[in-house]
């Protein structure tokens, strides 16, 4: 696909695919037979969300009865966490365990569940955005009810110990979810091998539409209703399923997940070009790790930069990207993730995500590189704060131990 | 989040940005930690704001209101430039996003801390003529 722009935030949402888009088109039309009727029309509806199923379960390595379809990674969050917690806080299990960098989706959900008279615990991350698993061994009680912890995170892209984190909640008997909506179609996933209890999805990363995901519950783990109707969803979320969508997700899925480690190469290789390029702007820092990190994902600091300010030069340029400044988000405080990681503010507001797919060229790379260092060094200019950086202001000297070195006046 | 037509053109094209060395007054509101910082410079001769320069970090639209704020009282009497109001950089600017208006009122503070600022120069106590101005900066700093 050819653009006038150059997508850079496949971490936000990804295009539908060509493939996934042809797959899906006759469910709106000629096939939109309601899957619950009995005629040929709603019969073949019905087959084609049971072949979807078959196909996201042969991703994960799991039966089709345990993938129950949501309308997104949010909603498959909420699910597992709070059938569990309905569940097991009955019987005396009110403890959660997570990490600080959760998506809000399960953050907002566990602090919830705290003013429910649940206790959680948010595990921090050390500074390069991991958790281990003797933090989670140390941190489960006698009470503990589940542990989520997100496979790979969707600002810093980095990749959880998840095999021995399963591991450790199977010897504790501790249900484990996942939120794996940045992981899958990134890193090959099998439930059953790794032990992961329940997992959710979302379409929308993985060139899907918006508005369809997907949970894997274990068999032999009870799941209460979500919504209370019909039949659908072995009555456990009724409501005319979104049939084009589903479609569209087993289509996407097999897609994102053939011969991931062949197309994370490339990708890889371009990703660490572009940190490479841009790095090296002095007072720049690249956040969470190089290793153990998705492979299209960039996340890097510049110190003097707001980051709002620096995505808009961008989107002048022509790319696309994103930022964990407060301002893009409409509150106050920067990103959580990257406050976890214990950057101070003022680094906090200048980060710039780059999440690249297999569509960016190397051309594509030396552009944003070029883009990125021009933008950085026209809001420098501008910017009072990095003056006073380069002038070595006593106040400024605390943020330097966090940035790549400075030419300083003084 | 959408910004108007001119917000983006005052931030793609700053107006004014820089800094005047000799300036008669200086003006910084704002903070590192809450992602803005405007430093406003103003020359002035006789009762007129002959020039006026900023630097700003921080949003689009931080950048974007000081840089309208600069235009709008530049050439201006030093009373007119004391009514600078964050509602008129508001509408100077056809409008910005709700979670954007702190921005227009840091531009309407930079401005009211660098005339302060010149008048506490000339022996003036700015108090009477302006009020208390809240810089909004942090207590580190």
């Amino acid at each position: 696909m050819k653009h006038s722009y150059i997508y850079a935030d496949n971490a936000a949402t990804t295009a539908v695919s060509p493939k996934v888009l042809d797959a899906m088109l006759p469910y709106f039309t000629e096939q939109a037979g309601n899957p619950s009727s009995i005629y040929k029309h709603g019969r073949d509806a019905q087959k084609a969300i049971e072949i979807s199923r078959e196909k996201v379960a042969a991703v994960l390595g799991c039966t089709p009865t345990e993938i129950y379809f949501t309308s997104c990674g949010t909603e498959s969050d909420n699910w597992a966490i709070r059938s569990v917690a309905l569940r097991l806080g009955e019987k005396g299990k009110k403890h959660i365990i997570t990490t600080a960098i959760e998506h809000h989706a399960v953050l907002h959900t566990c602090q919830y569940l705290e003013k429910q008279g649940f206790e959680v615990t948010y595990l921090p991350v050390n500074e390069d955005g991991f958790i281990t698993a003797e933090q989670v061994s140390s941190a489960i009680r006698n009470d503990t009810a589940l542990v989520t912890i997100m496979y790979a995170n969707n600002e810093i892209g980095t990749i959880m110990p998840i095999n021995k984190i399963a591991g450790i909640c199977h010897e504790r008997g501790v249900l484990f979810h996942t939120d794996a909506v940045q992981a899958i179609g990134n890193i090959p996933i099998n439930v059953k091998e790794q032990g992961i209890d329940m997992l959710s999805l979302s379409g929308h990363k993985i060139h899907a539409p918006k508005g369809i995901g997907a949970l894997y519950v274990r068999k032999g783990i009870p799941l209460p209703n979500l919504l209370f109707g019909g039949g659908q969803e072995r009555g456990k979320r009724p409501g005319t399923e979104n049939v084009p969508s589903i479609v569209a997700l087993g289509e996407a899925i097999t897609e994102a997940c053939s011969d991931i480690t062949g197309k994370a190469r490339n990708v890889e290789r371009l990703r660490n070009k572009i940190i490479d390029g841009i790095i090296t702007i002095e007072g720049s820092r690249l956040n969470g790790s190089r290793e153990n990190r998705l492979s299209g994902n960039a996340n890097v600091s510049f110190l003097g930069v707001e980051g709002e300010a620096l995505l808009l030069l961008l989107d002048l340029k022509g790319i696309c990207a994103s930022s964990g400044s407060a301002c893009t988000s409409g509150s106050l405080d920067p990103s959580h993730v990257l406050l976890a990681l214990g950057l101070p503010h003022e680094i906090a507001h200048g980060s710039l995500r780059i999440t690249i797919s297999e569509e960016i060229t190397d051309d594509d790379a030396d552009y944003i590189i070029s883009s990125i260092r021009d933008a950085v060094g026209h809001l420098r200019e501008m910017s009072p704060l990095w003056e006073e950086v380069v002038n070595g202001k006593e106040h400024t000297r605390k943020l330097l131990k966090f940035v790549s070195e400075i030419k300083t006046k003084s | 989040m959408l910004y108007s037509k001119k917000v983006m053109d005052h931030f793609a094209n700053p107006r004014n940005v820089g800094e005047i060395e000799d300036a008669d007054g200086i003006g910084e509101v704002g903070n590192a930690k809450c992602g803005d910082i405007m430093k406003m410079y103003i020359k002035v001769d006789g009762d007129i704001v002959s020039d006026c320069k900023f630097k700003t970090f921080g949003c689009g639209a931080a950048v974007a209101t000081s840089s309208i704020a600069t235009e709008m009282i530049k050439g201006k009497r030093i009373d007119d430039a004391l009514k600078l109001t964050n509602k008129a950089v508001i509408e100077a600017l056809d409008g910005l996003p709700s979670q954007k208006i702190h921005c227009s009122v840091l531009a309407e503070q930079a401005v009211k801390a660098a005339l302060s600022d010149y008048y506490r120069k000339n022996g003036i106590d700015p108090e009477p003529i302006m009020g208390k101005i809240d810089a909004h900066k942090s207590e580190d700093e």
